[in-house]
């Protein structure tokens, strides 16, 4: 199914009577549906509107992310969010889509600063399990008329309704970017100098650690961004901050895009047999909870973003990462399809939590049409 | 503004419902008395009165979930309330609901710097979030005006914003969490010191949810290192539309100001009247600030001002030191005061593209002559969140209503333009008739049906946000249970 209008798959929806597995570019499914047809959103693409001035792009949801990028560049802006591109660690093929990136609230690096997805969203318009177009948002930078179902939409996944348009805030290209490399940092050494630069009034907008490096050794990485002067002296300002360890600067603005690239798209697991886990956690107990997962299960590969915030770890295929009593959330990313089955992909929640979520499930989908399954 | 009528059964049983709420708050904590309620009749949209049943002020998240889990099985209203500041009647009591003031609960929990968050009772004030951090240098960003006696409690219900928002967000942008208690008693935990949410995004639903869904009693908020330094600049211009425009350059040309402050012409006057900030007499006037170090702030500033005087400015003034830093924000910073001082006024709280500036201002004037009402105009000009004052007499018949229906034309033109009715004030009871005009039947279904999951009865604050058309049959399911 691939309906050529909002309407046209508002009516596909009303007139259904099987579960639809919702698919815009088909590069992120995660979870596992157990609806059989595919209902594709790539019909419904173009951007409807792009104000530079006012910092603000509509797109309907199907609209390639390369499109929205490439308009975006034109005029020196960007989504500032980084969404990651998931082809290269899942494997996957097609052409990512902005309503996947929503329906993902998937973000990259600059989330630690600059905020994820949901925080760009202004505006949705969706389809709802009954086949009810609904909008919620608008398209302006404040907006707090009635409740934010937009925030709601981002990250759910398609289980609450199709996106049909999204309606962002987009930011500046900034002018220069540079990139500091220390070496050879333990664990919790780097997760101390990723947080001090973080707590630093320096605006890092990127901060990583990859244990096993690009070659083999640790590496931590630090982005600055902005006018180049300013760029200048924070960098200067890093450097006297952790001038007991040796850093290196890397200027070049294609190298540190290269980098930061290979930090979003968790390059380092790309190609590589494992099971791949996302944690997100309290930045200080990154370290920690690591070393709790090594000494319990085959851990292969891992790399802290966002300061410590986010690990991406690999282990052997099939086992339960997830520890009882994890403060944050683990998510199953790549695993075969059993073990997606066997484990739950996305963090049990409480049972008040819980009631709350599937309340909510049952009121925007009450026949169960919309990708059933794919959060359980 | 029409309140749903008290229902008479619970007025009846007045007695027993303050004995049940005596019975698990300390005695202090429960205020009945006629005369002592009259401070919970109103918030800070003060045309609108009416004492609660009664007030209480629990200490903990424990003593709100009893209040919460009673008044659930009396099947009494509840409306919570922050430091009473709401512009939009967010705290409007009826006769028949007991007010849930959480401001005895102000406790800093928790600080941690080097993972940048705080964890703080909501009835802390905002500025005091702020207080709370700042011998290490940190701030909490979102600054409502009324960020001194505001709470936090209310700035999570309205999702509150600021002047400083273009560049930190508003408050969903710097909540990490809350502990929030549901109308039948229930106590939900949900994010906290870890970035986004593992399944849907409830706290961001929370966020901005009037109250209705849930009373939030504890929040992880995002700290942040204070900037070297910060600097504004002035600029006059002789016409909305060039100011409108210039705006607009500014941030196209990838400067990312942390604030955009417009004032037209009436306002300028007032506050010069009223603050004596030295302010030009022009038609319109910008004040923008950026941060960083003395020598990013220059390097900003330098692109700003040649941006500035592409456009023909009649002033340009940058601050040369941290008194003359002050004397810039000084009547912007006076300007409700300066209102207050002259006339009673209405502030409203549209968004619009920032494109649209000039065209909604020259039609606000417009409007202004057909109602006779004079509007000044002071808002955030980087994010179109405009703040339009009416100007009326409330001793004179009529005039309320008539500047009523004046703002209510204001924030239609904000939606015909792509704007929304509200930018930070929340909807309230101001606004809450007017939702139909942003958003359709089926929209408002949506949202509603959300309100039915969190909040089957229809307790918690019930007669906001939505129209109260909208939302009767839901609320008198709620009445027909007693």
């Amino acid at each position: 199914m691939r309906p050529e209008s909002e309407t046209e798959l508002a009516e596909v929806i009303a007139g259904a009577s099987a579960a639809f597995h919702i698919r815009g570019g088909g590069t992120r499914a995660i979870g596992v549906t157990t609806a059989a047809e595919v209902l594709e959103t790539g019909g419904l693409s173009g951007i409807s509107l792009y104000e530079p001035g006012a910092l603000t792009l509509v797109a309907q949801a199907g609209t390639p992310l390369a499109e929205i990028e490439a308009a975006l560049a034109a005029e020196g802006q960007r989504l500032a969010f980084e969404p990651m591109d998931h082809r290269g660690l899942l494997g996957t093929t097609g052409e990512p889509t902005i309503g996947g990136v929503v329906a993902g609230n998937v973000s990259g690096p600059r989330r630690v600063q600059g905020g994820a997805a949901r925080d760009f969203m202004l505006g949705v318009r969706f389809v709802d399990g009954a086949g009810q177009v609904i909008k919620n948002g608008g398209r302006v930078m404040k907006n707090v008329t009635g409740y934010d179902l937009v925030k709601l939409m981002c990250g759910s996944w398609g289980t609450l309704g199709v996106l049909t348009e999204v309606s962002l805030k987009v930011l500046p290209v900034p002018e220069t970017t540079a990139c500091l490399l220390i070496d050879g940092l333990d664990e919790a050494a780097a997760q101390e100098v990723m947080s001090r630069a973080l707590t630093s009034p320096f605006e890092v907008t990127g901060a990583a650690h990859a244990p096993g490096g690009p070659g083999e050794h640790p590496l931590t990485l630090l982005r600055l961004e902005g006018f180049a002067g300013s760029v200048a002296y924070r960098t200067g300002k890093l450097q006297e901050m952790f001038a007991e360890r040796s850093v290196r600067v890397e200027t070049d603005p294609q190298r540190v895009a290269a980098l930061w690239r290979w930090v979003r798209d968790v390059e380092i697991m790309q190609g590589t047999g494992g099971d791949v886990w996302k944690f997100s956690v309290r930045p200080s107990e990154a370290p920690g909870l690591v070393a709790q997962l090594r000494a319990a299960h085959p851990v292969e590969r891992v790399l802290y973003d966002w300061g410590g915030g986010l690990i991406w770890i690999e282990c052997a295929p099939g086992t339960d990462l997830r520890p009882s009593g994890l403060k944050g959330h683990a998510t199953l990313i790549r695993a075969s399809e059993q073990t997606r089955l066997d484990l739950p992909v996305f963090q049990p929640e409480p049972p008040a939590v819980a009631a709350l979520s599937a309340g909510i499930r049952a009121r925007f989908d009450p026949r169960g049409m919309l990708n059933p399954g794919i959060m359980a | 503004m029409q309140m749903p009528e008290p229902n008479p059964a619970i007025l009846a049983r007045k007695a027993r419902i303050v004995e049940r709420l005596r019975s698990v708050l300390p005695a202090d904590a429960v205020i009945e008395d006629e005369m002592e309620t009259r401070a919970y009749e109103c918030d800070a949209l003060t045309a609108y009165r009416c004492p609660p049943l009664a007030a209480v002020l629990p200490s903990s998240t424990e003593e709100v979930a009893a209040v919460l889990k009673l008044c659930h099985e009396e099947g009494v209203p509840v409306v919570p309330r922050g430091a009473g500041t709401s512009l939009a009647g967010g705290a409007l009591p009826t006769a028949d609901s007991v007010i849930l003031g959480v401001a005895r609960m102000n406790d800093v929990l928790e600080v941690d710097y080097a993972d940048r968050i705080i964890r703080v009772q909501t009835g802390r004030t905002n500025l005091s979030v702020t207080g709370a951090v700042e011998e290490e240098d940190f701030f909490y960003a979102p600054d409502p005006s009324s960020q001194l006696a505001c709470a936090i409690a209310g700035n999570i219900a309205m999702n509150s914003g600021g002047a400083h928002c273009l560049k930190y967000g508003v408050t969903t942008n710097n909540l990490l969490g809350v502990t929030m208690v549901q109308m039948d008693g229930t106590v939900v935990e949900i994010g906290g010191a870890h970035l986004d949410a593992g399944g849907l995004d409830l706290l961001g639903l929370i966020c901005g949810s009037e109250g209705q869904l849930g009373v939030v009693t504890e929040a992880t908020l995002r700290i942040l290192r204070k900037p070297e330094g910060a600097r504004p600049v002035l600029m006059g211009f002789d016409s909305n539309e060039v100011a409108g425009a210039c705006v607009s350059d500014i941030i196209k040309a990838g400067v990312l100001p942390v604030a955009i402050e417009f004032m037209d012409r009436p306002c300028i006057r007032a506050t010069e009247d009223f603050a004596k900030a030295g302010y030009p007499d022009c038609e319109a006037l910008l004040i923008v600030e950026v941060e960083g170090s003395p020598a990013e702030i220059d390097e900003q500033l330098g692109l700003i001002l040649q941006i500035a005087r592409r456009h023909n400015p009649v002033e340009l003034r940058e601050a040369q030191s941290a008194d003359e830093a002050a004397r810039i924000w000084l009547g912007r910073k006076s300007a409700f005061g300066a209102m207050g001082n002259i006339n009673d006024y209405m502030c409203l709280d549209g968004t619009i593209p920032v494109n649209e500036l000039p065209y909604v201002l020259r039609r606000i004037g417009e409007m202004s002559k057909e109602f006779g009402l004079d509007v000044a105009n002071v808002f955030h000009a980087g994010d179109g969140n405009m703040h339009p004052l009416i100007l009326f007499n409330a001793n004179q018949p009529g005039q309320l209503e008539t500047c009523e229906a004046f703002g209510a034309e204001i924030l239609k033109l904000c939606v015909e333009v792509g704007g929304c009715l509200t930018g930070e004030h929340g909807v309230g009871i101001e606004k809450r008739d007017l939702m139909v005009d942003q958003y359709g039947p089926v929209d408002l279904e949506a949202q509603m049906a959300v309100k039915d999951v969190f909040d089957p009865a229809w307790l918690l604050n019930p007669a906001k946000v939505f129209p109260l058309a909208a939302s009767d049959a839901r609320r008198n399911v709620a009445l027909a249970a007693e």
